[in-house]
């Protein structure tokens, strides 16, 4: 009995339960609704419980071996505390949006979504199990596509733009990563990624690999310069897709550069830390400064990501000389503006849904109508603002921290200036959210459920930035993070 | 079980709590609302009197909560920390009696008072901080709750206002965030310690050090409205009278006072900061925001812009008390933390009788109000009095004390400041104060509320009394145990000078 429990395999249930459940809901879509909340409630439960085998068995790493076969022939599934970070955040995300959903859609739209969705997860949990770069390939191709049809569901030329943009820019991405794994096999004949690391030497072939598989996941990572895909994909699409793809889906395509770049690349690359440092500074100022120059909430929102996905790279210079400083800011402010972004763009659904449009001079009397949607608007800005208390903030200042003992001062300079900025652009939202404006018409109201499942993620944001402590000794990150650069 | 670990946190959460409950309250709801907050405003006073008690004994309160793996949240209940603790509750409730009178009737109040707990609690979070970060968080935590407040009135002046005052304090915030990271950096702890925490850096780190003050004291200054981080306290003169209240004498401005106050003594110390060469410059600054605001409230007609410059000068005494670097001085700025506090509140709730009254806005509209509303002039007389720093008043106290400590640490100039200043003072106070007794009233106000005999309505006019009163008293009693100026004294023994 006791075994049973401790052997539980949680981390099959991840990707297993999402995946039946999707293949249920195409064939019975009546279904598929219930299944999905099903899911997402499971899915809470079972990346706890791999959280605790990892803690308590494992000893910080999880391994299984599919039907038996280990590498380099099976299938291997691993998880370590970078791992399960990822699913955390993609089961608590996941959870909101599957709430928000329910009353969400229109009933023709819900029969398509859900299926797709809990594909999605399916495909998103696969991927933070793999422990192979080919494994990595086929989810994050499976993750794509997934994503592309559901920015294409909300229908009309905007979105349908949109998600042609985005099939192409994923599509691209995916097959430049997968002639790097190519290139990768045919040097080494193994796609493990723990065998990789152990052969790779700098070889010009191995170079090679590294920038076709960066650029690819850069791409999808929508690193500036190559977020041009982002932000009409991410304003078009529905609010709990919006939601997904800014909050999951692009820290996917993080995910793996960042497991490679651990595992395999770190030894190869002072240069490309620079490189990707560089980005992630214009990322930021630029990302911000789009935001604050849009007149549409919605392409507020999707710039702001462009602009927060810059905060990630930031810790790649700094990783060198204390990798789990800055690494654990990238993974605290991962998890923080996955759910602060996520509890944005459904605020900006509510919105959307209650005023009909979501251009923000206009929105004044829409946002007095709705104190819940606005209150988690504000909570999560306060959070992608990085002010106390709240995710953000922690993040910021572990990086802030990291880049002065470095004497980094240009990336202190624009970790302040792209809070500024930030402030700035989530104000000229909330500058609206106080003013005597006049109610022209009684507009379609907002179901409870939306209003609170938005709220809950952004508090949820803001609560994190009083769990710094056990949520970094949860995921055991300086255990994956390496020994090397701990603070004197 | 041993509460004492816990009390400071409850101070902090006796206005959290009644804060969050208001939000989700129905517009009109209006009797629990009230309960609501005087319960939560009550009780806080009870906390906080029953840690003075202690504190006077030698009690320790402190709560410790984790927060980063090396950093805490620390809420520690010292003689300094107590001194704002006392003044922001009681005011507290007082100003909550005056702003239920104040917005009766009008829209989104339980969004106001909402809002009013938290910014009360996150000045209580400041006062209490025991390190800098947890300061850092609360004085945060102030300028967001803030900002609603100063925008209530919804209209684009309203707007404009609270656009300004967010790119000041967030630039400040900025700035504090990076002088505080930047000095973990060189000496990985941030904890409030007597005669500073940087001790042995002085040499190695002189340069980073002078820079780190003054990031420091530019980021408090903003909300101390130190020149020249001031232009957005007159802009936010458009909010509710209640609010003014709040942003001069109980949370905002005082908030960044009280930091000047902690990074000179607790952070650098008092000596370091001196040996360092950065106390005179910060002295140099407050006499020059002391004089500059004086004279520029000589030049308003509008009432509460007059007053929000003379608050500008008035709050750098505090800056200036410390930055003289003396104990004597010290305690007449620590001190003037308090006086300042109950006459500056006394003359904003004045201000609003008039305007919610009678709709006096401007100076020159005043003539013979005196004689329309004796007890609110009166009240007003009190505070003006004070602020010019004639004895038996708060103000004075504050004065002598600054004065007697320039002259024990052989900075005669000071005296012309306080001079020039009280002079100045006179120059825009009493031609207030000749205008409203002695000129003949107008044929008719601009507006003309009734409330049957008396001159305005309860919940206005005992505010004012009240604090008039404590204004007058705390300088008369000012040599018995548990007034201002003897706690000032206390914390100088205690905490600053403490061998």
């Amino acid at each position: 009995m006791q075994d049973a429990v401790t052997q539980f395999p949680w981390a099959i249930v991840l990707i297993l339960l999402p995946l039946a459940a999707s293949m249920i809901g195409f064939l019975l879509p009546r279904l598929a609704m219930t299944l999905g909340l099903i899911t997402a409630v499971s899915l809470i439960l079972a990346v706890t419980g791999l959280g605790w085998q990892i803690h308590y068995i494992y000893d910080g790493a999880y391994q299984h071996a599919v039907g038996g076969w280990g590498a380099p022939l099976g299938i291997d599934l691993y998880a370590d505390g970078l791992s399960l970070l990822m699913l955390t955040t993609t089961s608590l995300v996941g959870l909101g949006v599957s709430v928000y959903s329910v009353l969400y859609f229109e009933r023709q739209q819900a029969l398509r979504f859900w299926p797709i969705w809990l594909l999605l997860l399916a495909a998103l949990n696969a991927l933070f199990l793999s422990a192979d770069i080919f494994n990595l390939y086929v989810t994050l191709e499976l993750l794509g596509l997934a994503a592309v049809t559901l920015t294409a569901l909300q229908g009309g030329k905007a979105a349908l733009d949109g998600a042609m943009r985005y099939l192409l820019a994923t599509l691209l991405g995916s097959l430049f990563y997968l002639l790097g794994v190519a290139l990768l096999y045919h040097s080494y004949g193994t796609v493990d990624i723990a065998l990789l690391a152990e052969r790779v030497e700098a070889t010009p072939a191995v170079w090679a690999a590294l920038g076709l598989m960066g650029a690819g996941l850069l791409l999808k990572t929508a690193l500036f310069p190559l977020h041009f895909w982002l932000p009409p994909a991410h304003a078009s699409a529905s609010a709990p897709v919006s939601a997904v793809l800014s909050a999951l889906v692009i820290k996917a395509a993080f995910y793996i550069l960042l497991r490679l770049w651990l595992v395999i690349f770190s030894p190869l690359g002072e240069g490309a830390a620079s490189l990707l440092g560089l980005l992630g500074a214009a990322a930021v100022l630029w990302g911000s400064i789009q935001a604050l120059r849009q007149t549409r909430l919605k392409l507020l929102i999707a710039y702001s990501t462009v602009a927060q996905i810059g905060y990630l790279f930031l810790a790649f210079p700094l990783a060198g000389a204390a990798a789990v400083s800055a690494w654990s800011a990238a993974a605290y402010l991962l998890l923080s503006h996955a759910l602060a972004k996520s509890a944005m763009f459904l605020a900006a659904g509510n919105l959307l849904h209650f005023g009909g449009h979501d251009r923000i001079v206009d929105l004044d009397r829409v946002v007095q109508r709705l104190p819940l949607t606005v209150g988690a608007f504000a909570l999560a800005g306060v959070s992608i603002m990085g002010l106390p208390p709240s995710g953000g903030f922690i993040g910021k200042w572990l990086l802030l921290e990291t880049a002065l003992q470095q004497g980094r001062w240009d990336i202190v300079a624009v970790i302040l200036l792209g809070g500024l900025l930030a402030a700035a652009y989530v104000f000229k939202v909330l500058g609206h959210a106080l003013t005597e404006a006049a109610v022209m018409h009684e507009p379609r109201a907002v179901p409870k459920t939306m209003e609170w499942s938005a709220l809950l993620l952004a508090i949820a944001a803001v609560l994190l930035g009083f769990l710094a402590v056990p949520v970094l000794a949860w995921f055991g990150l300086s255990e994956v993070f390496g020994i090397s650069g701990v603070r004197t | 079980m041993n509460w004492d670990p816990w009390i400071p946190l409850l101070v902090v959460a006796s206005s959290l709590l009644p804060g969050l409950l208001i939000f989700g309250l129905a517009e009109e709801r209006i009797r629990l609302r009230t309960v609501l907050n005087l319960v939560g405003a009550v009780v806080k006073l009870g906390l906080v009197g029953l840690m003075l008690w202690g504190i006077y004994h030698e009690h320790h309160y402190e709560t410790r909560l984790a927060l980063l793996p090396d950093l805490e949240l620390v809420l520690r209940a010292g003689p300094l920390a107590l001194l704002f603790v006392t003044l922001s509750a009681g005011l507290w409730l007082v100003t909550t009696v005056y702003a239920i009178g104040y917005l009766e009737g009008s829209p989104h109040r339980s969004r106001f008072f909402g809002f009013f707990s938290l910014c009360v609690t996150a000045t209580v979070g400041v006062a209490l901080a025991g390190n800098l970060i947890t300061f850092l968080l609360f004085y945060e935590l102030l300028t967001l709750s803030t900002y609603p407040l100063v925008v209530h009135r919804g209209t684009q002046a309203a707007r404009r206002a609270g656009q300004t005052y967010l790119i000041y304090t967030f630039f400040g915030g900025a700035l504090l965030l990076l002088g505080t990271v930047w000095l973990y950096s060189l000496t990985g702890t941030l904890e409030f310690t007597p005669r500073g925490f940087i001790a042995g850096l002085e040499t190695e780190h002189r340069s980073a050090l002078i820079i780190i003050f003054f990031l420091l004291v530019a980021g408090l200054g903003v909300k101390a409205a130190l020149f020249p981080f001031h232009g957005w306290l007159p802009q936010a003169m458009v909010a509710p009278a209640p609010v003014s209240a709040l942003l001069h004498a109980v949370a905002v401005v005082k908030a960044g006072a009280f930091g000047i106050v902690r990074v000179v003594y607790d952070v650098f110390g008092v000596e370091t900061a001196a040996a360092l060469g950065v106390t005179a410059p910060l002295a140099a600054l407050a006499a020059f925001t002391i004089i500059y605001g004086s004279l520029r409230a000589l030049f308003q007609d509008d009432l509460k812009r007059r007053l929000a410059f003379s608050t500008i000068s008035q709050v750098s005494y505090i800056a200036l008390g410390v930055a003289i670097a003396g104990p004597i001085a010290t305690i007449g700025g620590v001190v003037h933390l308090v006086h300042q506090g109950l006459m500056k509140i006394t003359l904003f709730f004045c201000a609003g009788n008039l305007a919610e009254t009678l709709g006096i806005h401007k100076i020159s509209e005043m003539n013979g109000v005196g004689r329309r509303m004796p007890w609110t002039m009166a009240a007003f007389t009190v505070g003006a009095f004070g602020m010019i720093g004639a004895p038996p008043v708060a103000g004075f106290i504050s004065k002598w004390y600054l004065g007697l400590g320039a002259l024990e640490a052989d900075q005669g100039w000071v005296l012309f400041v306080l001079a020039g200043s009280s002079l100045l003072n006179a120059m825009y106070f009493l031609p207030i104060l000749h205008r409203a007794w002695f000129r003949d009233p107008p044929d008719a106000w601009p507006v003309d509320h009734h409330f049957g005999r008396k001159e305005t309505a309860w919940a206005l006019l005992l505010p004012p009394l009240v604090t008039a009163v404590m204004a007058l008293g705390v300088a008369l009693l000012a040599s018995y145990p548990f007034s201002p100026l003897e706690w000032a004294m206390l914390i100088a023994e205690r905490e600053f000078y403490r061998p």
